[in-house]
């Protein structure tokens, strides 16, 4: 065997082994009572809970509505996001006209103006996708005018030495160019969906969505419920992402794969 | 093999007399590789001033040359001599603050250029096929013709089986082929190279030259290459111009006088390979403590 695929035997071996030893090490200070296990109940038993509330409660309704909210939310940004961060980079004049307001708000923790984004939308699915909107747009308009902003010079001189028009360069040259950094702001772009839809779902009760789920489980005490929709979002945050790699890697086939 | 002592024809000021017209073998019309129709270059007085913040600066300062219709014309001089500048102007990416470009073809009308540019320029999201096709598809040819182009041009410059791989998969001497490749594919009247063999290794840069120099011979396109090498220089041009240190003006205008086809190793064992040599480096030699000294006072 090379040293080249037995390192990445021992690296697919490490990745899929972590999850484990973690709850491994859990699993065991919980059942030799170590930590409470009221508040920390054993990864073991939580099986059961979670076929439980696969079977009599609306587990995969919840992950539905959660995904949903936050595959409209991301295209209703992100979308946007990347033509005007495309704008920003090409053109100075809208870079430094956009540039302050975006620098602003992009700082704004987003479920703060939860309140507005209520005021403006209702507590129906609207709010969900526009706060989900408002909280990745600015993250992917930076990274993408960033993404233009470090094309090469050349790049663009080589279009314009070939007689390339404006339109031309855009799309052969600033678009392919930014497209790494696009997709960077986007996979940030996705754990911040999935902090702010768990956030606003906590603040609409009963209206669906895995946030409401780990909610309405602490309220009434059920702290094995609570832990299940936990587990689900890290593994919705972890599904997400990959499949934003798979893409990525379908969008960027001249990328060299790295390690 | 001629041997005739190298001389100045001309410094600084003095305008260049028309370069006699030399016998050229008839290029061949192989597929794919035409035969530019003959572009001149004339610069009278050429200048670009920039504007810092330290003040105006002169790049370049009444640059006056001329390049005859297939002649291969090598500039030297020290780093920070403004040859790029002079390149882009040429390439009608920069314009010149003061003086004349005069560019035409023989039948006086206006030449196409292509620039092979220093350092990484092939774009990494294209395959090598679609990067040395990529002026004729900003023209909006067909694909097929555009591949054909591309497949005869990659054969061309010894890349025939690399045409669907990706830059990165490709050594630096491969990249700056499918950069030669690139220029190529539209048929420029001049082609304007900008130290392309700058990042290589040696064996491979003479590889390259050698690569170019066949290429040359079948297409006599008109050429400007900006080089740091004086070896490269004498082994490539016609015509050397050498350029002082900041602001860039033409301290001398050198005829070499090897006969064509060229072969690297004939001209290093020719006896006027040294002379030229030692020449171009007296030329250069003051020009390159004075532009050393300029580049430490600056960082001072």
């Amino acid at each position: 065997m090379s040293t080249r695929s037995r390192r990445r035997w021992i690296e697919l071996s490490l990745t899929l082994a972590s999850p484990f030893v973690l709850l491994a090490i859990w699993e065991a200070l919980s059942r030799t009572g170590a930590i409470d296990r009221r508040f920390w109940p054993e990864p073991t038993s939580l099986l059961g809970t979670f076929w439980e509330l696969l079977r009599e409660d609306d587990l995969l309704g919840d992950i539905r509505i959660s995904t949903l909210r936050i595959l409209g939310g991301f295209m209703l940004g992100a979308i946007p996001g990347i033509f005007l961060g495309l704008a920003m980079g090409l053109f100075w004049p809208v870079r430094v006209f956009v540039m302050p307001i975006a620098a602003a708000i992009y700082a704004v923790p987003k479920i703060a103006v939860l309140p507005l984004v209520i005021i403006a939308f209702g507590t129906g699915e609207a709010s969900k996708l526009a706060i989900v909107a408002l909280s990745i747009f600015f993250l992917v308009v930076l990274n993408t005018m960033a993404g233009v902003l470090q094309i090469d010079r050349s790049f663009r001189d080589v279009a314009r030495n070939l007689g390339a028009s404006p339109f031309q360069t855009f799309v052969t040259v600033a678009l392919p160019g930014a497209l790494p950094s696009i997709f960077t702001g986007l996979r940030l772009a996705l754990g911040f969906a999935l902090i702010v839809i768990v956030g606003a779902e906590f603040l609409s009760p009963r209206k669906g969505g895995i946030g409401d789920l780990i909610w309405q489980s602490w309220q009434i005490y059920a702290i094995e419920k609570m832990f299940v929709g936990l587990i689900i979002t890290g593994v919705m945050g972890w599904a997400l992402t990959l499949a934003l790699d798979l893409i990525e890697r379908f969008a960027l086939p001249w990328k060299p794969v790295d390690s | 093999m001629p041997t005739m002592n190298p001389s100045i024809i001309a410094t600084q000021t003095e305008p260049r007399i028309a370069s006699t017209p030399r016998d050229r073998a008839t290029p061949s019309l192989k597929t794919g590789v035409l035969v530019g129709s003959g572009a001149s270059i004339s610069l009278t007085g050429v200048g670009r001033r920039f504007d810092t913040p330290a003040g105006p600066l002169d790049a370049i300062k009444d640059v006056s040359l001329s390049v005859a219709p297939g002649e291969f014309c090598v500039i030297v001089g020290p780093s920070g001599c403004g040859k790029t500048t002079l390149l882009r102007i040429l390439a009608d990416l920069d314009h010149p603050t003061s003086g004349e470009v005069n560019l035409a073809r023989n039948d006086g009308t206006l030449p196409t250029n292509a620039m092979v540019f220093q350092g990484r320029s092939i774009f990494p999201w294209l395959t090598v096929t679609q990067n040395v096709s990529y002026g004729l598809t900003l023209r909006g040819l067909p694909r097929r013709e555009r591949n054909a182009v591309a497949a005869d041009l990659l054969e061309t410059v010894g890349l025939a089986k690399v045409g669907a791989s990706y830059p990165h998969q490709l050594s630096e001497g491969m990249r700056q082929r499918v950069s030669i490749a690139r220029a190529l594919a539209v048929d420029p009247d001049i082609l304007l190279m900008d130290e392309p063999f700058g990042a290589l290794d040696e064996q491979t840069r003479f590889l390259l030259q050698e690569e170019l120099l066949r290429i040359w011979e079948r297409t006599r396109k008109t050429v400007v290459f900006i080089t740091h090498s004086i070896d490269e220089a004498i082994t490539l041009a016609d015509q050397i111009i050498v350029m002082s240190a900041q602001p860039g003006t033409v301290k001398a205008v050198l005829t070499v006088p090897f006969a064509r086809p060229r072969a690297l190793t004939d001209i290093r064992a020719d006896s006027a390979f040294a002379p030229l040599f030692n020449e171009i480096w007296g030329l250069l030699r003051d020009e390159v403590l004075l532009a050393r000294s300029q580049q430490e006072g600056a960082r001072l």
